[in-house]
């Protein structure tokens, strides 16, 4: 376990220094990496540290973000195919986000666009929870999931196409599909509160998924509290998937495929996976961020994309597997 | 019956096209934000019947007051053929099933290219006088263009390197309208030396490593969008801390028009500050 935690940190040390000298500049790692450290008034320290920075660091946050929270909603509702991106939690907080931004919130309010997304996330987590029960059968979590990813998606682009600005409208792409182009410091700074907080609401949780392995009367004899759980489990997704969401827009899948790869590595259990699929959700974030300036350097093509590549084929997997199940 | 009526409203409109082509056409409507403005500019008393919406925006369109006494269209068939035109002045990216469909319904369409050049806001003004029968007032409005555009023109030793930077990291390169003005306005454009000779997508980290002696940024439209965020990023914030630097409002750039001088013009101050700047 401490060896899977201690390979994972290392990976994403790895490609976080790999982010870092990754670029359209052309500038040598070793020649940036000084630049970053140790800095001077030059161009090269200003690329370094609002640039490419910000871009690894997001990558980082957003990832295990996704991750961890992927890792929480499967364990709570006991169920591999529950993912923040497809059961519209994360389509949710976008159009909190766009509204924010359309309305001028996120220019008065440091946080209003942290603040929006989160609000959109609670509403899209409260309304999966309530719509797919307590145990998340997975017919109902995924029509629910389908229902109001639709529904988010319709709303988010009625507002950008609303908007007055011209620009407004194409970007539509990048709230569905998400990208860490072109961010700066400043993201960095407006989703960390949340971020934390949300990771530490969710590190709580070890212990109360591990008990509701054994079902939920087992839970509630060993002294977890069901309701303390599911309200945690709540405000730790709205707030990680939120934050994220407000800075990259929505990133699928990552959610699904982490958990779903490190599960057998961990014993299935719970608590474990949590700290695993945090890292792991970073790594493939900053893998994924990598991959779309290696392919398309010009362009900027969406992380969702990579990441629904990789995701879809294990989701339908996954479909494939719970049919057997319940026939 | 209904069917007889629309073939005979289809072949009213195809009869009342064909005399067009000799004469000046009487109706005219314009869809596209720049032959807006050339015709305003050319076209006779009562001859032009209805602008683009988006040249009422101030900051799209250089002629957003006159555009206001003439109703608006939304380039839609429909309402266009509603207003009964002999043409239509369409540009290069007007959708083209518009123009298709307007074109079926036997209405004269003429399609006006981007202009990339100086030299074709000249020959636009030309073209448009040709198609309104206006050849007079084009040639008068040509004599005043070439007339200012060559009292703007002076030998220039030194030529500040600028940038310019717009929404979603693009940049224009010389061969571009945007290009000429700021050549005519005794810049040198970065772009070049920064490898995007042709202009398109430069990266932030390309621009701050180009470092040119100034930046100049279209202003942004109200409401919010990621792709104007990014003239607000740090690394532009601090290179247009660290020199002077100008930002203009897109109507002057965008359209062929005599209004490009002005937009040289302007560009006159932000190119003293920084010879001043940096002896």
């Amino acid at each position: 376990m401490t060896r899977l935690i201690a390979a994972l940190a290392a990976l994403v040390g790895a490609l976080f220094l790999g982010s870092l000298t990754l670029g359209p500049a052309g500038i040598g790692p070793g020649e940036s990496l000084r630049a970053l450290v140790l800095g001077d008034a030059g161009p090269l320290t200003l690329v370094m540290r609002e640039i490419r920075l910000p871009r690894a660091i997001l990558a980082v946050l957003v990832g295990a973000s996704l991750g961890l929270a992927g890792a929480a909603m499967q364990g709570y509702l006991r169920n591999p195919l529950a993912e923040p991106g497809l059961i519209g939690v994360s389509g949710s907080a976008a159009l909190g986000a766009v509204i924010a931004l359309q309305t001028g919130l996120a220019a008065s309010l440091w946080f209003g666009l942290p603040l929006m997304a989160l609000a959109g996330a609670l509403a899209g987590v409260g309304l999966v929870l309530a719509l797919a029960g307590p145990r998340g059968g997975s017919l109902t979590l995924i029509l629910a999931g389908i229902a109001i990813s639709a529904l988010a998606g319709a709303l988010t682009s009625l507002v950008l196409n609303l908007s007055p600005n011209p620009f407004a409208a194409n970007e539509i792409m990048f709230w569905m599909m998400g990208s860490l182009a072109d961010r700066s410091m400043t993201h960095v700074w407006i989703a960390l509160p949340f971020t934390l907080l949300g990771w530490a609401l969710l590190a709580t949780l070890g212990r109360g998924l591990d008990a509701l392995t054994l079902g939920e009367d087992a839970a509630s004899a060993l002294g977890v509290s069901l309701r303390r759980v599911r309200l945690t489990l709540v405000a730790g997704t709205a707030s990680v998937v939120g934050a994220a969401t407000a800075v990259a827009g929505a990133i699928g899948f990552v959610g699904l495929v982490v958990p779903h790869i490190l599960r057998p590595l961990v014993g299935a259990q719970p608590s474990r996976l949590l700290p695993a699929s945090a890292l792991g959700g970073a790594a493939l974030v900053l893998a994924a961020d990598m991959a779309v300036r290696l392919i398309l350097p010009a362009r900027d093509l969406k992380l969702g994309v990579l990441t629904a590549l990789v995701g879809a084929p294990i989701f339908l997997h996954l479909i494939y597997r719970t049919r057997k199940e319940m026939a | 019956m209904r069917r007889g009526r629309l073939i005979a409203g289809l072949c009213a409109g195809l009869l009342a096209a064909a005399p067009a082509a000799a004469e000046a056409p009487a109706r005219v409507v314009s869809m596209n934000l720049c032959t807006d403005q050339l015709a305003m500019l050319i076209a006779g008393e009562g001859q032009l019947l209805s602008v683009s919406a988006v040249a009422r925006d101030p900051r799209s369109s250089a002629m957003a007051e006159e555009a206001a006494d003439y109703p608006a269209n939304h380039g839609r068939a429909e309402e266009i053929y509603l207003l009964q035109p002999d043409l239509v002045l369409a540009g290069r990216f007007t959708t083209r099933a518009t123009v298709d469909m307007l074109r079926r319904l036997g209405i004269a369409v003429e399609v006006f290219e981007l202009a990339r050049s100086l030299d074709d806001v000249r020959a636009q003004m030309l073209e448009m006088g040709r198609v309104l029968g206006r050849e007079e007032e084009a040639a008068r409005r040509v004599a005043a263009f070439d007339r200012r555009r060559a009292a703007l023109a002076e030998e220039v030793a030194h030529r500040p390197s600028a940038a310019l930077y717009y929404a979603n990291g693009h940049t224009a390169g010389d061969r571009s309208l945007a290009g000429e003005i700021l050549l005519a306005a005794g810049f040198e454009n970065a772009a070049r030396a920064a490898g995007f000779p042709d202009g398109g997508r430069m990266p932030l980290e390309v621009l701050a490593l180009t470092s040119p002696e100034t930046v100049i940024t279209s202003r942004p439209y109200p409401g919010a969008s990621r792709a104007e965020a990014i003239l607000d990023h740090p690394v532009v914030r601090e290179m247009r801390r660290a020199r002077v630097s100008g930002s203009f409002a897109d109507r002057d750039w965008v359209c062929g028009t005599p209004y490009v001088l002005r937009a040289i013009e302007e560009l006159g101050p932000l190119r003293d500050a920084v010879l001043s700047a940096d002896p």
